[in-house]
C-alpha cells in the first residue's frame, strides 16, 4: 500500500434550498418543498434525464450532488474506476414509511414495484453508476451521525488497494422533508488536503 | 507486504439449526427450511418460505438472557453472535470492530408505526450494547450482497491496520413489508425455489441470521480470505446486466487480488435467487471467466433468499463445504434452465476444495464476489 497524501478535488452541499459548489452558492430557491427544490435544481443544472422524476426523494438527492461533481469528470466513452462510498442515518426510511402505507390498510391496499425498490438506501448508488457508467465498487453505509473519520479511511482504503482511481463520498440524509447532502470527490491529485478535520469544516459549513 | 485476514469463527441460526453442525447435518440429508405457510399477518394468501419457529427462538434466547424486549430480528443476531464472541475470547476494545449487515432490519416497527425502531443504526445499537462493544458499529446496507459485503469491509478495514478483529452479524427477516414488495414485483414463485431450473419462476424468501469472526490472527483460522470486489453493473436498477458485467468484472478482480486463475477455483456458491433473470445473468458471467466447469451451487432451495443475510450464511457453509471437502447439493435443481452450461451439484459428493468462490448480486446493480483460500 502506499499512503500517498489524497485530496479533495471538488465538494457540494444541498441543504435548505440551496446548493453549495465548492464553498459557494450556485443555486437556491425560496424555501420550499423538497419535489419542488429537486426539479428546479435539476433545471438548473440542464440535464436531459426524464428517470430523474421516476426516483424516490433519497436518489434524488444523491443525484443531483454527483451530478454537480461528475459532470466535468467523466466520459462515459474510458473506462472509469471512480468508487462510490456513501452513508446516511434514516438508510431508506422516507420510502420505507411511504410503502408501509400502501399495505397497513387491508382495504386500501395498493403495494407497488416502482416505490419498492427503492425501499433500499443502496439504490441511489445504482442510479449514480447508471447515469456516469461507473462499473465500479460502490457500497452504503448507515450510521448514527456523519462519520468523517469511517469515511476518510475507508476511501483511502480504496484509493491505496488500488480498487478506485477515484473515490466519490457522500453524506446523503433525507427523511420527511429534512435533508442535507455532502459529497466531495477524492483525488491522488489536488489542492485541499483530504483528511477529517477538513472534512468536518467543509460539512459544518 | 499485504495482512493476510482470516475467518476464525462462524455460526447461523436458521430454520433448519441453530448451530453449523445442525444445518450442516439437515443439508447433507436434503432437509429444507422451506414450507407452506399460512400467515395472514405476513401475507394474505399462503406461501412457501424458510421462516423461523417463534417458540424455538424464545427457548433458545431464555438460555442466552431473561432480558426482554428484543425483537425477533434481535434475539436472532445476538444468538447467532453470542456462542462465537465467548468461543474466541477476543478483548472488546478499540481494535475490535462489530460489522452489522441487513437490508432491512427491524422494518415491522414501522407496522405499529414506530419509526425510531427501524433505524439500522439503532438495530446496531442494540446488539452492540447488548454485549458491551467498544467501537462505533458499522451498519452495511448494500442490498442483497450485503452480507458478503461485511466480510469485504471487514476484511479490508484489518489490512489498512485500523482493526485486528471484527465481529460481523447479517440477518433480515420475512416480514410482510418483504413479502408484499417481492409479490408486487411478480418476483415470488409458488413452490419452492429451484435455482438454475427450466421450471424456476421466482424467489422464495427466507429468514436468518449468521456470524463471523473476522481476524488478522491465524491460530484458529478455518478459512483465508484471499481476494474480494464488489463492481456495479452500471446498466438498471431492479434488474440484472444482460451480459453480467458487473459480476463478471467483482470475479476477475477477485481472483487477481488472490493471484489465481479461474481454473483454481474448486467450488463457487452462487447467488441462485431462482429469478430467470438473475440465474441467467450468473450463469453468462462464470461462462465469461472460463467457470462452467466448476461444481456450482445455490443455497437458496435450503433457506430461500434470506436478503441481507444470505450471502455471510451462504459463506459459513460454504466454509464448512471446503473444511469437509463436500460439496453439497443445489437443492431444487432439476433439469438445466440457462442459456450457458454451468455445472450445477445434483448430488452430495467428495472433492478437493483448497479455494472457493462466493458470489451475490442485487438491487441497485451491486455484485460481490470473495475468493476464500483454505489455510494448511
Amino acid at each position: 500500500m502506499t499512503a500517498d497524501k489524497k485530496y479533495i478535488k471538488s465538494f457540494c452541499i444541498i441543504q435548505n434550498n440551496q446548493v453549495w459548489l465548492n464553498g459557494e452558492v450556485v443555486f437556491e430557491t425560496e424555501p420550499t418543498v423538497f419535489s419542488d427544490f429537486s426539479k428546479k435544481t435539476y433545471q438548473f443544472l440542464e440535464m436531459n434525464y426524464p428517470k430523474f422524476f421516476k426516483m424516490d426523494n433519497l436518489s434524488k438527492l444523491a443525484f443531483l450532488g454527483s451530478e454537480l461533481l461528475l459532470k466535468t469528470e467523466s466520459n462515459s466513452l474510458e473506462e472509469n474506476s471512480t468508487a462510490l462510498v456513501f452513508a446516511n442515518k434514516s438508510s431508506s426510511l422516507d420510502t420505507d414509511v411511504k410503502y408501509q402505507n400502501s399495505i397497513s390498510d387491508p382495504e386500501n391496499y395498493y403495494p407497488s414495484p416502482a416505490v419498492f425498490v427503492y425501499t433500499l438506501p443502496n439504490i441511489c448508488l445504482g442510479e449514480i453508476s447508471i447515469r456516469h457508467q461507473l462499473k465500479s465498487e460502490n457500497s452504503f453505509f448507515i450510521f448514527a451521525n456523519y462519520n468523517p473519520v469511517f469515511m476518510e479511511k475507508y476511501s483511502n482504503i480504496l484509493l491505496e488497494t488500488e480498487k478506485a482511481d477515484k473515490v466519490l463520498c457522500g453524506w446523503v440524509e433525507y427523511y420527511n422533508e429534512d435533508y442535507k447532502a455532502f459529497l466531495y470527490l477524492v483525488d491522488r491529485e489536488g489542492e485541499l488536503e483530504h483528511n477529517q478535520e477538513i472534512l468536518k469544516k467543509l460539512y459544518n459549513k | 507486504m499485504i495482512k493476510e485476514v482470516y475467518i476464525t469463527e462462524t455460526n447461523c441460526i436458521t430454520p433448519i439449526g441453530f448451530d453449523v453442525a445442525s444445518n450442516i447435518k439437515n443439508i447433507r440429508n436434503a432437509v429444507s427450511g422451506i414450507q407452506l405457510h399460512d400467515k395472514p399477518k405476513l401475507f394474505n394468501a399462503p406461501f412457501y418460505a424458510s421462516i423461523i419457529n417463534d417458540s424455538d427462538l424464545d427457548l433458545a434466547f431464555a438460555k442466552v438472557t431473561s432480558t426482554e424486549n428484543y425483537s425477533r430480528l434481535e434475539k436472532m443476531m445476538i444468538l447467532a453472535l453470542e456462542p462465537i464472541i465467548k468461543k474466541s475470547k477476543v478483548l472488546f476494545n478499540e481494535r475490535t470492530v462489530f460489522i452489522l449487515s441487513t437490508t432491512k432490519g427491524n422494518v415491522t416497527a414501522l407496522e405499529t408505526e414506530n419509526v425510531g425502531s427501524a433505524y439500522l443504526n439503532q438495530l446496531a445499537k442494540t446488539i452492540a450494547v447488548f454485549f458491551g462493544f467498544k467501537t462505533e458499529p458499522i451498519v452495511v446496507s448494500n442490498a442483497c450482497v450485503s452480507g458478503i459485503l461485511a466480510v469485504s469491509v471487514a476484511k479490508r478495514l484489518i489490512q489498512a491496520e485500523l482493526y485486528d478483529n471484527a465481529f460481523i452479524v447479517a440477518g433480515d427477516e420475512v416480514s410482510n413489508f418483504i413479502v408484499s414488495g417481492f409479490n408486487s414485483f411478480q418476483a415470488m414463485s409458488d413452490l419452492p425455489c429451484k435455482p438454475y431450473s427450466i421450471n424456476r419462476n421466482g424467489v422464495t424468501l427466507g429468514e436468518a441470521t449468521a456470524a463471523v469472526l473476522v481476524s488478522s490472527n491465524k491460530e484458529k483460522a478455518k478459512i483465508k480470505i484471499a481476494g474480494d470486489s464488489s463492481i456495479n453493473d452500471a446498466n438498471h436498477i431492479s434488474g440484472p446486466s444482460r451480459t453480467g458485467e458487473g459480476l463478471y468484472r467483482s470475479i476477475q478482480k477477485a481472483l487477481a487480488e488472490a493471484k489465481i486463475n479461474a481454473n483454481q477455483i474448486d467450488y463457487i456458491s452462487a447467488h441462485g435467487t431462482a429469478t430467470p433473470f438473475n440465474d441467467e445473468m450468473e450463469a453468462i458471467a462464470l461462462n465469461r471467466l472460463g467457470l462452467e466447469n466448476v461444481p456450482v451451487n445455490s443455497l437458496k432451495g435450503f433457506y430461500g433468499h434470506t436478503l441481507g443475510a444470505s450471502g455471510l450464511l451462504e459463506t459459513v457453509i460454504s466454509i464448512q463445504s471446503a473444511l469437509e471437502n463436500k460439496l453439497f447439493v443445489s437443492l431444487g435443481f432439476d433439469e438445466i434452465g440457462v442459456s450457458q452450461p454451468i455445472t450445477i451439484i445434483q448430488k452430495n459428493e467428495d472433492a478437493t476444495i483448497q479455494y472457493f468462490l462466493k458470489t451475490a448480486s442485487g438491487f441497485g446493480g451491486c455484485n460481490t464476489a470473495v475468493v476464500f483460500e483454505k489455510v494448511n
